[in-house]
Parts: structure tokens; sequence; C-alpha cells
């Protein structure tokens, strides 16, 4: 393999584990509250709809759109993702907004199950649906991600191989600690891979503006696929400064700062 | 029907537009611009660019109305 389909991997993996540690935490909820039939039953109905989902949208992406609208399409999926995953970790890194704490979410995923009472079925519905939803929703964006990243790439297997690594690693992790993943740095994750979404989408988004032209042509960017490098290293420096910049003066200690030292960690400084 | 009409476009509003919907905004304005830049015969290699920078810019200024102090009503 080379750098680009490593950089690939990478991607995908990182994304893919920031997602599943998020399901992970919704279903584990539902299995201790609700019982684990429902909420693998959720789970496992929820894959087969994304896999059947990805067939359909991987077919139909790669076989009825030009190459140049494909890049415009994706770019800009790829390109309000990204952001919207940086916006998140500017406000949490400056202190205005609390860090993700799957602890937390767990907490008040099981008090809403508690809430919701019994079942009089032999399979759960409140369990499985929200388990159903949960991994349905977080894998969606991974399916997105995966399509994007590798029609984009043109190696489709690679980012698939990458977010079933991911799948794996958490799923071990979570049989492991039988308890949320709170372990994993998931802001820091979350910031790593928004910056790689929007620099990846920058580049793709505008290279398919191409298809507005004589032809249909990506437009091309001077350097080529190093454009992704420096656009990369533009996102980190003007994320950098917006931290600075947004930082409250109480972010040293506000009410929403992580007294857990590996959530502290997470705030950049 | 009319219920799971709605529910599938909320579904799919929240998945693609997300939390705010200012940054979408941004991408498709910052988009639109560059495409513009082109048509008015602005060289590809500063048109891409540009184009780059554009986005970042219009993150910003999404960044900027979302945090701006809001006036208190009443």
């Amino acid at each position: 393999m080379n750098a680009v389909t490593w950089s690939l991997v990478l991607a995908v993996f990182v994304a893919c584990i920031v997602e599943m540690v998020e399901a992970t935490t919704i279903v584990m909820a539902m299995g201790f509250t609700r019982g684990w039939k429902s909420a693998i039953a959720g789970t496992v109905v929820a894959l087969v709809a994304l896999s059947i989902f990805t067939a359909l949208a991987g077919y139909a992406l790669a076989n009825w759109l030009p190459e140049a609208a494909l890049q415009l399409v994706i770019g800009t999926l790829l390109l309000i993702f990204g952001l919207q995953w940086l916006r998140k970790a500017i406000y949490r890194s400056s202190g205005r907004k609390a860090l993700h704490d799957e602890e937390k979410i767990y907490q008040e995923e099981v008090a809403a199950a508690k809430a919701a009472g019994e079942s009089k079925s032999g399979i759960d519905m409140f369990g499985f649906m929200v388990s159903f939803k949960g991994v349905f929703l977080e894998g969606l964006e991974v399916v997105f991600i995966v399509l994007t990243f590798g029609l984009s790439a043109d190696n489709i297997p690679a980012a698939a191989y990458g977010a079933a690594a991911a799948v794996v690693l958490v799923l071990i992790l979570g049989i492991i600690a039988r308890k949320p993943l709170s372990m994993i740095p998931e802001n820091t994750l979350k910031f790593g891979v928004g910056l790689l979404l929007t620099s990846f989408g920058i580049f793709w988004s505008i290279e398919g503006l191409g298809i507005f032209r004589d032809g249909s042509h990506s437009l091309e960017f001077p350097g080529a696929d190093l454009a992704i490098l420096y656009f990369l290293a533009l996102v980190i420096v003007l994320c950098w400064a917006l931290i600075k910049i947004l930082r409250k003066p109480s972010a040293s200690a506000p009410p929403t700062a992580p007294t857990d030292p590996a959530q502290a960690e997470e705030v950049v400084r | 029907m009319i219920k799971f009409l709605k529910a599938f476009g909320q579904f799919w509003y929240d998945f693609i537009i997300g939390d705010d919907w200012k940054i979408a905004v941004s991408v498709i304005l910052a988009l639109a611009a560059t495409l513009g830049l082109y048509k008015a015969g602005v060289p590809e290699p500063a048109v891409t660019v540009i184009g780059g920078v554009l986005v970042l810019i219009a993150f910003v200024i999404a960044l900027v109305i979302d945090i701006r102090p809001r006036s208190k009503k009443g």
C-alpha cells in the first residue's frame, strides 16, 4: 500500500472509532437496562439496513454520476460534516462547550430506558428501537465517509478494511471493559477527523465545480493532490487561532471543565 | 404518509445540516462564489485556491454569527 492508501485507511479508521464508541455507548445502556436480546437484535437489524444502503448508494454513486459531479456531491457533504465537527471541537477546546462525555450520555440513556417502563412482549421494543437508531445513525456517517473516501481514492476495499478494523477494535474494547468507553480520547479524535474531512472536502468540492464548465472536467488545483496538504496546514493554523481567540477567560476552570485527567488532556492548550 | 415524509425529511435534515444550519449555508455560498469567479474569467489555478480560502472565511463568519452576543428582548 502507498502513502495515500495508508492515509485513507487511517482517516476512515479514526472516524469509524469515534462513531462506533457513540453507538456502543447507546447499545450498552440498552443492553444493561432493557435486556441484551433486544439491544443485539436492534444492532443486527441496523447493520443489515446499513449494508443494503451502502451497496445501493455505492453502486448509484459510482455508476450514475460523472466524476466531477461525484466530487462535488461528496466533497460538499464531507465539507459540511468536517466543519460541523471542527466547530464543536473548537468550542470544546476554547471552553465554550462541554466535552463529549460518554459516561454522561450513558447515564442519560439508562435513565430514559428506566423511565420507559416494562415491556410486555418478548422483544423489548424500546431497547430494540433505541439500539437500532443509535447504530444506524452513527453507522450512516461512517458509510458516507467510507464511500466518499473510497470512491475518490478509487479504493473502496481499503476504506472498508479501515472501517472494519475500527468496528472490531471497539467491539473488543467494549466487551472487555463492559462499560462506556470514556477512556478513548474522543474529542481529540474528532478534532483530527474534522481536520481531514475539511481538507479533503475543500479539495474535492472545488474540483467538482468543473461539472459546470464545457466538457464537465474537474478543476485542477496548483500542485494537484498536494493541495490537500497545504489546505490541511491552513485549517490547522486557522483552528489553532480560533481556539486562542475564542477562549473564554474562565476556560481554565469553567463549570464544564473536565475533572477527570483523562479528559483534561483533551483540552487544547 | 405525511407523518412518514416529515420524519424522513427531518432525518436527512438532521443528518446533513446538523445542529447549525449556518455551516451548510456557508459552504454552499462559498462554493457558489467560487463558481461565480470561474465564470467571470478568473484563471483556474487562482480560482481553486481562492475557493478554498473562501470556504474557510465563510466558516469563520458562521462561527462569529454563532457566538455573537445576542441583545436581550423584553
